[in-house]
């Protein structure tokens, strides 16, 4: 195969590309110099030239795979074609590895489940009913690949990309929030990764005015040389506003709108997000690749926003469709697919920002900011003068046709003409060996209730202090001070609390709240229980705001699908987080695969994050999480505690250990402590509550005195074992807060309703410490120092 | 008839619909201005409101400050009408001569969100007459350039005539040149902070309420003139 590779040379840092060749405008008929028409492989040349080699191993399609393409084509592809099928029958945008296994999603999902979902699984994010005709539309995805290349931009581009799939449902994306993981706190690399990963979330995020509500960080050796960096953006639209992909009616115009297509993060799902990232350089069609990771320019996508929420009211929009991974191949061949007909294209039309470019890049750069539009031929002029009106660039690239193929011209030639369902939807799917692993008995047997554990008084103490300076409990301020929590002044709840609460109508209170949630040392010990726990978290999050939960999103981080025991972890989280659904009655409405995250061959801890968004009908009522907010408080641990420190914080903090079984799962009980926490915020009975997770009780109260800036006298149960009390992590637990003029209607409900409920101790707003009987009590100022003194000494 | 308070919306702006809620919870209307437009629409007062005119490109408020809609601010300004700017609008009122200094760089080199404790140091301008003197105010700090810095000749001038609005107190959050969070001008009409006022208006929203005086205060200013 010849290529025309003289033309282009990478500048090497930037995204510029210098070429001594045609400069490219837009606008059809330009005139080819004969050489780069001799070059140039048209459907026309790949029927006559059946034999010639094609590099389809270097971008990732394997023999079969490229044999199927032949197959469905009736002839070799086109260089363009082959960039389109090895891009969109990447892991990353096909799903082909993981497939199999999210069906089991829709098999356990029951109509009940649906009957709130206005769009689900397989749109670009799910869009639930929340009542008044509102809708709220919410998904998490993974930037994980470029954001340990380049943490900035990395994690820049991530929430730009998940801000656009809500855009792309017609929303307005109204907040974001980061679930984040990073190797060792004390780890070099994760000095050169947090900072630049926040600072990117923040650079980003707050350009775009979205308020940040929540989100993660959590630090584990694992994630040492594969850092997890995911995003959730959740939008708001009318119900009646929902606006589908697809492109319909012959005729409309495919408008291309946005950003300049450039050179910029040509092959970076194939290659990032398909395989590990040691030796990329030199690979693809044998020409030296500009850098993967995209460039992202915040402006350019703020403005975007408001532009497409212009055109949205104006009501100029019959189709519309992100450009992310793998760029115009994939917003071309989706639109197309799920419309009804076909689909002309004119790359010559499409703004360029580098020359030179083949028809092959123009189609799979991934530039960022661009969205491609469905316009009726009647809408054209108007919807220019819309993107006018915010300098947006806009042009028409094509339209939809009454034929069946995708097609598109380059210089007038035909280089693509494919049947757009087959790039699309119709690729490879695997059934993956599965088994789990040998170790995992091993590890299940390892009974971290051996492990030697503080007992005096001063022990104690002790640990309590350590355990809150803990890089995993410690306060995530030095994070959360860099994102805008306050802008558009809708944010009811945000970090420290344990989820976020977000106004959406100022005159009746409606609102929602979201959390996200994943204890990865959990899912290493059982993935089926652990994933289930994830869920109960996130659930558990949501309801102690007050909130009813109601839907769920979930981004899986996994090692290698090619690994038959990560198979083994993927397909038992899987069934564990849609068997947890079903029992807890709320639906998943999309979500989000990342596989390939390891280390040579070490996988990460299994992650499935789970997102969690529940409604809340009047935001006034919502329930904070510092204690003090009242005079006279009781303290009230809602839920069993029982002797669990499989996978617990204080055997990490105390151990290094990691074996034995997880906390018992019971959904049954989540859901009654839900439903509880919701009739004490709607009769005004509960003035605080904390979800009790890693670290468990005592942390909780170190966090609950310290964000309320109340003191607290605790005494824990007749016979109590206090280590166990203080630190275990069972699940399905809350600490309340009950005025005390509330106390025996809130205790009589919990009673009546079988909910273990015990008293722990009071507020104090006289006291500046927390004071726990028999075991110690810590000043309030100390607490402090423990708490929000790590981060700030690790990163400055 | 209630005072009109136009709020200007520049591309990459993002703290409008604050300041407009802000404006109209203090009792006035609030009247969107765009920035392409020779046209304050006959308002009484005007907002700049915060976020990333122009993507901060250049320099904060730089590009913003040429924009059609700030000639006629600035034409107005000289003719007394009340002017505030908030943390992005305070940067774009110094590029645009109406207030002394510049704002740079965090000391701590990060974007810094978070409450912020303030004391009132002037009462008298037009957005801070129903503070008492002294009082201490909580209200949203949001910002990575917001390190007010002046020429000692012009601190010693906005000191000498009581032209310090509000002070950081507690801990300086951002390097700031004697504590100084805003300012006013030599009449004490236009006015610019960092901190944010109108996401102070609501305990529900908000750290406090604390911020909805300043707005308050230019209504009673319009009132009476």
């Amino acid at each position: 195969m010849t290529d025309n590779s003289a033309d282009v040379t990478a500048s090497g840092s930037g995204v510029q590309a210098v070429t001594d060749g045609p400069t490219v405008e837009t606008g059809t008929g330009a005139q080819l110099p004969a050489e780069e028409r001799a070059a140039l492989d048209t459907v026309l040349r790949a029927s006559s030239s059946p034999d010639d080699e094609q590099p389809y191993r270097e971008l990732g399609l394997k023999d079969d795979e490229y044999a199927r393409i032949k197959e469905i084509l009736g002839r070799r592809p086109t260089d363009a074609e082959l960039a389109m099928y090895s891009v969109m029958w990447s892991e990353h945008c096909s799903y082909k590895s993981s497939k199999v296994h999210l069906k089991y999603f829709g098999e356990t999902t029951t109509d009940e489940m649906r009957a709130k979902m206005l769009a689900g699984i397989g749109e670009n994010a799910g869009v639930i009913d929340i009542g008044d005709g509102w809708a709220v539309t919410f998904k998490l995805e993974s930037h994980n690949h470029p954001s340990y290349v380049e943490p900035y931009q990395g994690a820049a581009t991530g929430v730009g990309g998940i801000v656009r799939d809500i855009m792309a449902m017609g929303a307005r994306p109204v907040a974001v929030a980061d679930p984040l993981r990073f190797g060792p706190a004390d780890a070099p690399d994760t000095k050169r990764v947090l900072p630049g990963v926040v600072a990117g979330v923040g650079g980003y995020g707050n350009c775009l005015g979205l308020p940040n509500i929540g989100g993660e960080v959590v630090f584990d050796e694992s994630y040492a040389g594969n850092p997890l960096v995911n995003a959730m953006c959740v939008g708001v639209l009318k119900s009646e506003d929902l606006h589908l992909a697809h492109a319909s009616g012959t005729g409309n115009k495919i408008v291309l709108f946005g950003a300049r297509t450039g050179l910029d993060g040509i092959g970076g799902v194939s290659v990032l997000a398909s395989e590990t990232f040691d030796d990329s350089a030199e690979s693809g069609t044998g020409r030296k690749k500009l850098p993967s990771v995209q460039v992202g320019d915040p402006f350019t996508e703020k403005v975007l926003i408001e532009c497409c929420l212009e055109l949205y009211h104006s009501g100029l929009v019959v189709g519309i469709q992100d450009l992310g991974g793998a760029g115009l191949s994939c917003a071309t061949s989706e639109l197309a697919s799920a419309g009804d007909g076909g689909m002309r294209v004119d790359l010559d039309r499409v703004p360029l920002r580098a020359t030179g470019m083949t028809p092959a890049e123009i189609l799979s750069s991934e530039s960022q900011e661009r969205m491609c539009a469905v316009v009726r031929p009647s809408d054209v002029d108007d919807f220019m003068a819309v993107c006018e009106r915010w300098d947006v660039t806009a042009t028409v690239i094509g339209e939809v046709t009454d034929g069946e193929n995708l097609e598109i011209y380059w210089r007038d030639e035909l280089v693509v003409d494919v049947p757009p369902r087959t790039v699309a939807h119709q690729g490879p799917v695997y059934e993956r060996p599965v088994q789990r692993p040998a170790e995992q008995d091993l590890i299940s047997a390892d009974n971290p209730n051996t492990l030697s554990r503080p007992s005096t008084p001063d022990e104690l103490r002790a640990e309590v202090l350590r355990m809150a300076a803990s890089p995993n409990l410690c306060s995530r301020e030095w994070v959360t001070a860099q994102y805008d929590r306050y802008v558009r002044g809708n944010t009811v709840l945000a970090q420290p609390s344990d989820g976020g609460v977000l106004r959406i109508d100022e005159e009746t209170g409606r609102g929602i709240a979201v959390a996200t949630d994943c204890n990865a040392r959990y899912t290493r010990l059982d993935p089926y229980a652990g994933a289930q726990l994830a869920l109960a978290e996130a659930y558990r999050n949501v309801a102690v705001t007050g909130a009813t939960p109601a839907a769920v999103t979930n981004c899986l981080n996994f090692g290698s699908p090619e690994d038959p025991g990560v198979m083994w972890q993927f397909q038992q989280a899987v069934r564990g987080l849609a068997d947890g659904c079903a029992e807890l009655g709320i639906p998943v409405t999309g979500g989000n695969v990342s596989f390939y995250n390891q280390t040579g061959e070490q996988p990460i801890l299994p992650t499935p994050v789970v997102g969690v968004l529940g409604t809340i009908d009047d935001v006034t009522r919502r329930i904070p999480t510092g204690i003090g907010g009242e005079e006279g408080e009781t303290l009230l641990l809602l839920g069993e505690t029982r002797e669990e420190f499989g996978g617990s914080e204080w055997a990490r903090v105390a151990h290094d250990h990691l074996g034995g079984t997880p906390p018992q799962v019971d959904l049954a009980a989540e859901k009654l402590l839900a439903e509880v926490l919701l009739a004490g915020s709607r009769d005004g009975m509960v003035s605080a509550a904390h979800d009790l997770s890693e670290g468990g009780l005592a942390q909780a109260l170190v966090e609950t005195a310290l964000i309320g800036e109340c003191g607290a006298r605790v005494v824990l149960p007749e016979g109590a074992d206090p280590f166990v009390w203080l630190f275990s992590e069972s699940a399905g637990r809350a600490l309340v807060a009950v005025p005390r003029s509330e106390e025996l209607r809130f205790t009589e409900m919990c009673a009546a309703r079988g909910l273990p409920c015990a008293k722990v101790g009071v507020a104090d707003a006289g006291s500046s410490s927390v004071d726990i009987q028999d075991v110690a009590e810590i000043p309030l100022a100390e607490l402090r120092e423990a708490w929000e003194g790590t981060l700030p000494a690790l990163f400055g | 008839m209630s005072a009109k308070i136009g709020v200007i919306t520049f591309p990459g702006t993002l703290d409008d619909v604050d300041a407009a809620r802000a404006v109209r919870r203090a009792g006035a209307e609030a009247v969107s201005l765009w920035h392409a437009d020779h046209d304050l629409k006959g308002v009484d007062a005007v907002v700049v409101p915060g976020g990333f005119s122009y993507g901060d490109y250049l320099r904060c408020g730089a590009i913003a400050s040429f924009a059609p809609v700030m000639t006629e601010v600035v034409q107005a300004a000289g003719k007394g009408m009340p002017v505030l700017g908030i943390c992005n609008g305070f940067q774009i009122l110094c590029e645009a001569g109406l207030l002394p200094g510049a704002l740079t760089r965090n000391s701590g080199l990060h974007f810094v969100c978070r409450d912020q404790w303030l004391k009132v140091d002037n009462t008298t301008s037009a957005w801070t007459t129903r503070y008492d003197a002294g009082a201490e105010l909580l209200v949203p700090l949001k910002s990575g350039e917001g390190a007010y810095m002046a020429s000692p000749e012009v601190l010693d001038e906005l000191e000498g005539e009581g032209r310090v609005l509000f002070r950081y107190v507690e801990d300086n959050p951002n390097g700031s040149l004697r504590d100084i969070a805003g300012i006013t001008d030599a009449r004490g009409r236009v006015a610019g902070l960092m901190p944010h006022p109108e996401h102070a208006i609501d305990p529900l929203t908000g750290p406090t309420d604390d911020g909805l005086g300043m707005f308050l205060s230019a209504l009673d200013a319009l009132v009476a003139a």
